[in-house]
């Protein structure tokens, strides 16, 4: 199962080595990791998708609570949270079907025309991952140039906080 | 007053009370090394290889409980050091391991004697640091001790660039330190507690099982305790000897790949198993599939991340071994609690009857050296009283299952990262924590050579320890393993051009004896031990088709031994 896992980390050079190393030494896999200071300068907060069987979770927070640069963290998927992945497309958009086309799937999902030259599109989406997945799905007919996704940044729903 | 960043690292590791730092100069740490030459308080001993100085000082650490203390340059020194570093990793042993480094404004450019050392130890240390500010010198040393000494123990690698040893602050070294990210748990769960005590009550086949940490938090009288009061049977694991006396009727021997049928048996037909500081190594479990099929398992564990990572735990109780053990006690010792005496004592029964199989019962009637002899009377002539490490291979297995330790940190060995080369720089480090005490090094003639230069060291130093090497010319434990598994196919385990060894120790200053017939064993040794100025060499040609028994090999259960 896919766990979305929310770090709180002190904010020092090497943090996120040890956590990329331990998930590469221990044979876990990273679906995706995302990494920014917060509110308070001394940490970081990290968020980290991760697959695996209720074992291999049980393991992987605990190896993470291990690190010494950890403060916090929290399995998001545990309780009700809201997740959210930014994605930034370049695309082709040679004619006025295109163009229109693209306009249109844009307005649908929210998205944003953010940059616009004489042939591409910039689109800016943001939401659940999977609303991205079926943003670019529907895309299918367009020449998809360039994308870039965030990853997963995740929050607790109601009064529920990560803080120390 | 403003000290240099060498003066302060010198004072941090007097108020630290460390008496005795193992280490190698370099370019790097020229400045600390000249701090060190203008005092007397911390004892440096110059090794002559940056491993041994990590293994010396772990050895100091296992035999003391006090965290070992290493020095060494830059580069080549730090990576030398590493093999070192991931021996204690693995052993939980608290070691704190200064690296020197280029300067900060050099440090990424590739320059002379330049590594990543806190990248290169990261996977192997409790945690690292690279000290890029003098003002935190003092305080970055402070966090290391306390890291490495608390909690689960391990090893801590700090940093230091060469620029920042030759600057100038004031020096204040913090009495304490904490972390808001590091907070051992060492009370356990009260809740928790109590469970696992009603279960040891209804249990009908109990069985303990203890490790490295009983060792580690210093609590072999608990243990002690504990075990006798509830008349269980108690098997240790490699790491974990000496804890509960081996002498002791309750003592099954060691467990695992090569422990007794007893330990073996008793563990797999256990209905209640208590795991305490021990980690369910795959050595102890064999196949985990066939491990402990009846038993519901209490862990007793003071690292949350070793409780249920390769078994599944009835009863987990994250904590330290003697607070844990201690609040057991309590409960055990109240008129309220009763253990199934009948139903152990069938279960004592038929354990005896699986002891009277003597598994560990040999030939002795040859006319060539059986190395479980050599212990045995090694064992004998120390009076069970010596420290003894070992290196890795045939020889430890032999010395870890006759050699009968009634007190622990006398049982030093790599039983994690299984290092050869570890013995002798141990011992040297054990000698010097307790130098009238009787160090004996139990090796082989393949590990001794991989740190065989430390006998320089030793002289210097005039330690005297014995060395006891079990030459049967074969790299034993690979041949046993190519004997059984492959066909016989001795593929690169024989080792040809030995030295000679009695001129080699002789050359060094030591005493040197080659012992080739049983009868001389005994004599030799008594001899060796009288001898406490120089180390003494003893090189007993053994049978060079003695294997290891009883054997669980890779991939069976504990019920599937390979007895003789």
């Amino acid at each position: 199962m896919r766990h979305i896992i929310s770090i709180l980390i002190e904010n020092e050079a090497g943090a996120l080595s040890r956590v990329a190393g331990l998930f590469s030494a221990r044979g876990y896999n990273i679906e995706s990791l995302t990494v920014a200071p917060t509110n308070d300068a001394s940490l970081s907060r990290m968020t980290l998708v991760t697959r695996g069987t209720d074992e291999i979770i049980e393991q992987i927070t605990k190896q993470l609570n291990k690190l010494i640069d950890i403060v916090k963290l929290q399995d998001m998927t545990e309780g009700v949270h809201l997740e959210r992945e930014m994605m930034l497309v370049k695309v082709r958009v040679a004619n006025h079907q295109e163009r229109e086309e693209v306009t249109r799937y844009v307005d649908i999902f929210r998205g944003r025309i953010i940059d616009v030259s004489e042939e591409t599109y910039t689109i800016e989406v943001t939401g659940a991952s999977s609303k991205l997945d079926s943003f670019i799905q529907n895309l299918y007919k367009i020449q998809v140039m360039e994308l870039v996704r965030s990853g997963i940044i995740g929050i607790a729903r109601g009064e529920k906080i990560l803080s120390l | 007053m403003e000290i240099t960043g060498a003066e302060i690292f010198v004072r941090c590791l007097e108020d630290e009370g460390v008496d005795c730092l193992f280490g190698y100069p370099g370019g790097a740490v020229l400045h600390i090394y000249d701090a060190l030459y203008q005092q007397d308080k911390v004892k440096h001993i110059l090794v002559r290889h940056e491993q041994a100085a990590t293994h010396a000082a772990d050895g100091y650490a296992r035999a003391t409980g006090k965290p070992g203390v290493v020095l060494v340059t830059s580069g080549p020194g730090a990576t030398n050091a590493v093999t070192g570093i991931a021996t204690a990793h693995l052993d939980s042993i608290p070691l704190v391991v200064f690296t020197g480094q280029v300067p900060t404004s050099l440090i990424g450019n590739d320059a002379f004697q330049e590594v990543d050392s806190v990248g290169i130890t990261r996977p192997c240390v409790k945690h690292n640091f690279l000290v890029k500010d003098i003002a935190d010198l003092a305080t970055t040393i402070k966090k290391a001790f306390y890291v490495a000494t608390t909690g689960r123990p391990g090893p801590v690698v700090v940093d230091i660039p060469k620029d920042i040893t030759a600057q100038r602050a004031e020096y204040h070294y913090p009495k304490e330190v904490s972390l808001r990210s590091y907070n051992p748990v060492v009370k356990g769960h009260v809740g928790q507690i109590k469970r696992a005590v009603a279960l040891l009550s209804k249990a009908k086949r109990p069985m303990l099982y203890t490790g490295g940490g009983v060792v580690l938090d210093n609590a072999s009288d608990e243990l002690t305790d504990f075990t006798r009061l509830l008349n269980f049977p108690i098997t240790e694991t490699l790491m974990g000897l000496g804890a509960f006396p081996a002498t002791d009727r309750q003592f099954l021997g060691m467990l695992g790949m090569h422990g007794t049928y007893e330990a073996n048996l008793g563990m797999h037909n256990c209905d209640v198993l208590v795991a305490i500081g021990a980690r369910f190594d795959d050595r102890v479990t064999g196949n985990i599939e066939k491990f402990c099929p009846t038993a519901k398992i209490i862990h007793i564990d003071i690292d949350p991340a070793s409780i249920a990572k390769n078994v599944k735990v009835d009863v987990p109780i994250v904590g330290g071994v003697k607070a844990v053990l201690t609040d057991m006690i309590k409960l055990i010792k109240a008129k309220s609690f009763k253990t199934d005496q009948d139903a152990v004592a069938e279960w004592w029964k038929q354990i005896e009857e699986w002891r009277a199989m003597d598994c560990l019962k040999y030939d002795t009637s040859g006319k060539i050296i059986k190395p479980q002899m050599v212990v045995e009377k090694l064992y004998e002539v120390t009076g069970g009283d010596a420290y003894v490490t070992s290196d890795v291979g045939q020889h430890q297995m032999w010395a870890a299952q006759y050699y009968k330790f009634d007190q622990p940190r006398r049982w030093i060995n790599s039983g994690g990262l299984g290092t050869m080369g570890f013995g002798m720089p141990a011992a040297m480090g054990v000698q010097l924590a307790y130098p009238d005490a009787t160090v004996a090094c139990i090796t082989g003639e393949g590990s001794i050579q991989m740190n065989i230069q430390e006998l320089s060291t030793l002289k210097q130093y005039g330690l005297p320890i014995k060395v006891i090497t079990l030459n049967n010319g074969y790299l034993g434990m690979v041949r046993q393993w190519q004997e059984f598994f492959y066909d016989k196919r001795y593929a690169m385990s024989y080792m040809e051009s030995l030295p000679d060894f009695v001129k080699l120790a002789e050359s060094y200053g030591h005493a040197g004896i080659r012992v080739e017939k049983p009868g001389d064993v005994e004599g030799a040794l008594i001899e060796a031990m009288k001898v406490r100025d120089r180390v003494v060499f003893m090189d007993f040609i053994t049978d060079k088709d003695e294997n290891v028994y009883p054997m669980i090999p890779a991939g069976a259960g504990q019920n599937e031994m390979i007895l003789v």
